[in-house]
């Protein structure tokens, strides 16, 4: 339990600074809703870790199923229904279903293949919603209200929204590590490390890889459809192969192999691209380079930070004897 | 039926274009039997375990495993039937314990694995039995260490332990002693030993010594062929054998 704590005291701290946030001067509007996208795209991003870092499956086309689900909302918006007891669970359906089909193709190939055949069926996606000139097309679509909840208006409260979030956010954490410890994830992990020797006692990884892509298609559309009702604005950007590929930032800044890093990876990307974009009009000139460095010098992501810290620690002379003490 | 053998390849064939790499092939393992094959680089004997453990099809003939005609099987189906396979180059889980390597073939004969919630690390029936796989092998006391860290001959352990824990009919040992040193071949020449009566075993190996040591039966495959299935002294005796593949020195 102690050691539970220990590896994962890193997003544990970040939960609880996000849990106390609102009443620590980050409780106005802008500063919520910031932080709201943050936990928001970091659900996705867990989910994103579970298929690299669990199932060594490098997806390159999740921001799609992110935007399933917040097409979804759109879809029901302009068809003037936004009760949330229909809402969610359809985007949810929605982005699973959508996962389960192109995964069931997708999954047939492995390598480089799979990374191709993801970012396709993720542009398709992008086309198809730009296409539809009815929910906004290129523009986008403008929500005409937030989703209700038995006729309550309660995500209008932005405090409420934001521990939502936050309870969501580690709902997805808590359940996709109990998916990864089980005999699922069991096998999960395995056939990323070696396929070879899990079809030799017996099992075809086909079947596990095709329901953990499709789970993780589910929580990246209620991702989605949280985030419709974050910015109360889609628009086909969301599905972008680019957003794919910064969701990927995410999973790997966080460390590649660590559900929680992906965690830490959101918050530090979201945050960072705020803050500079606040500092300096070409942010992005500084914003790449980082990430470059990040990529280079942070061997294990962010999450190994602590433990790397304090084994360099462990080497300095003066707390050497401390540690033997 | 006590005498119907637990395996029997029926005019195997498979080419590769001209290459004929297996031809007209028939032999038999019967339970409890250890049967070798031995044979020059290049005579076709990776080729044909690939086919017998579903990895390769072959283009004509048949294959029967436990009375039934697995010949059109996947490799995991032929698994599930009993039919346990080691690589000739070490294949296990290298960032698994040895306990959690032997617990996935445990696993994969004791219900479904479509479970997601309850961690399966705490399954103590999964790693009860696994411990006593890892006890045959004589590999008990590094239950925990990651399968990366073990040592060449350990791993090879490690992959007998993972096949008897599959509670297997046969095992199909690709050159289980290939790459080990003269301790680690002795230990593994007595593990096989022991294990010998348990299971049908097919064994794939270069060092004769160990061949004529464990074997029941032996077939000398050339090119791709069986040229004489015998005993040890029928084949030690074999004049054919002895121009076409043993030295003199083989036979001392």
């Amino acid at each position: 339990m102690i050691g539970q704590l220990r590896t994962h005291s890193l997003p544990l701290a970040a939960l609880l600074a996000l849990a106390a946030a609102p009443f620590l001067g980050f409780g106005d509007g802008f500063a919520l809703s910031l932080l709201a996208r943050a936990m928001i795209l970091g659900m996705a991003a867990v989910s994103l870790s579970l298929l690299i870092g669990g199932a060594g499956l490098v997806s390159l086309g999740h921001a799609a199923m992110m935007g399933v689900g917040a097409y979804t909302v759109v879809a029901f918006d302009a068809a003037g229904v936004s009760e949330g007891v229909i809402v969610f669970p359809a985007a949810i359906a929605a982005a699973a279903l959508f996962a389960l089909v192109t995964g069931a193709v997708s999954l047939r190939t492995s390598g480089v293949h799979f990374i191709m055949i993801t970012l396709a069926f993720g542009q398709m996606a992008f086309f198809t919603a730009s296409s539809f000139s009815s929910l906004g097309g290129d523009d986008g679509y403008t929500l005409y209200a937030r989703t209700e909840w038995l006729g309550a208006r309660i995500l209008d409260n932005r405090l409420t929204f934001h521990f939502l979030c936050l309870a969501l956010l580690a709902l997805v954490w808590l359940g996709c590590s109990r998916l990864l410890a089980s005999r699922f994830g069991r096998v999960l992990r395995a056939a990323k490390e070696n396929p070879q020797r899990v079809l030799a006692v017996g099992f075809q990884p086909y079947p596990y890889r095709l329901v953990a892509y499709t789970l993780a298609g589910a929580v990246s559309g209620l991702a989605g459809a949280l985030l419709a009702n974050a910015s109360e604005f889609v628009s086909p950007a969301l599905l972008s192969w680019t957003r794919s590929g910064e969701l990927m930032f995410m999973v790997i800044l966080g460390g590649v192999g660590s559900l929680s890093g992906a965690i830490l990876g959101a918050l530090a990307i979201v945050l960072l691209e705020e803050w500079l974009s606040h500092l300096l009009v070409y942010w992005r000139l500084v914003f790449g380079p980082l990430l470059v460095l990040s990529v280079l010098f942070l061997h294990g992501g962010l999450i190994g930070v602590i433990p790397r810290t304090r084994a360099a620690l462990r080497l300095l002379p003066w707390t050497r004897r401390n540690a033997n003490a | 039926m006590p005498d119907e053998p637990l395996l029997e390849l029926n005019g195997l064939c498979k080419s590769f274009g001209a290459l004929a790499v297996t031809s007209d092939l028939s032999l038999t393992v019967r339970p409890g039997e250890i049967h070798a094959i031995i044979g020059p680089n290049g005579a076709g004997k990776t080729t044909l375990i690939h086919q017998i453990s579903g990895t390769l099809r072959p283009d004509r003939g048949s294959i029967r495993f436990v009375g039934r005609d697995v010949t059109a099987l996947p490799f995991e189906r032929r698994a599930r039937l009993g039919l346990a396979r080691s690589f000739q180059i070490t294949s296990v889980v290298p960032g698994f314990t040895a306990l959690d390597n032997v617990a996935l073939a445990v696993q994969a004969r004791s219900g479904s694995s479509f479970r997601f919630l309850r961690p399966v690390s705490a399954e103590t029936a999964l790693n009860d039995e696994a411990r006593a796989a890892l006890d045959t092998v004589g590999l008990g006391r590094v239950a925990g260490t990651p399968a990366a860290a073990l040592s060449h001959g350990e791993k090879r352990q490690l992959e007998l332990a993972i096949a008897i824990a599959m509670n297997p009919r046969l095992l199909l040992l690709d050159e289980p002693l290939a790459g080990a040193g003269p301790e680690e071949t002795d230990r593994l020449i007595g593990i096989l030993r022991d294990l010998r009566r348990r299971y049908g075993i097919l064994l794939v190996e270069h060092d004769m010594q160990a061949v004529f040591a464990l074997a029941d039966r032996i077939s000398v495959l050339v090119y791709g062929r069986i040229i004489v299935t015998g005993t040890v002294d029928e084949i030690r005796s074999h004049p054919e054998v002895r121009t076409a593949y043993l030295g003199e020195d083989a036979l001392a």
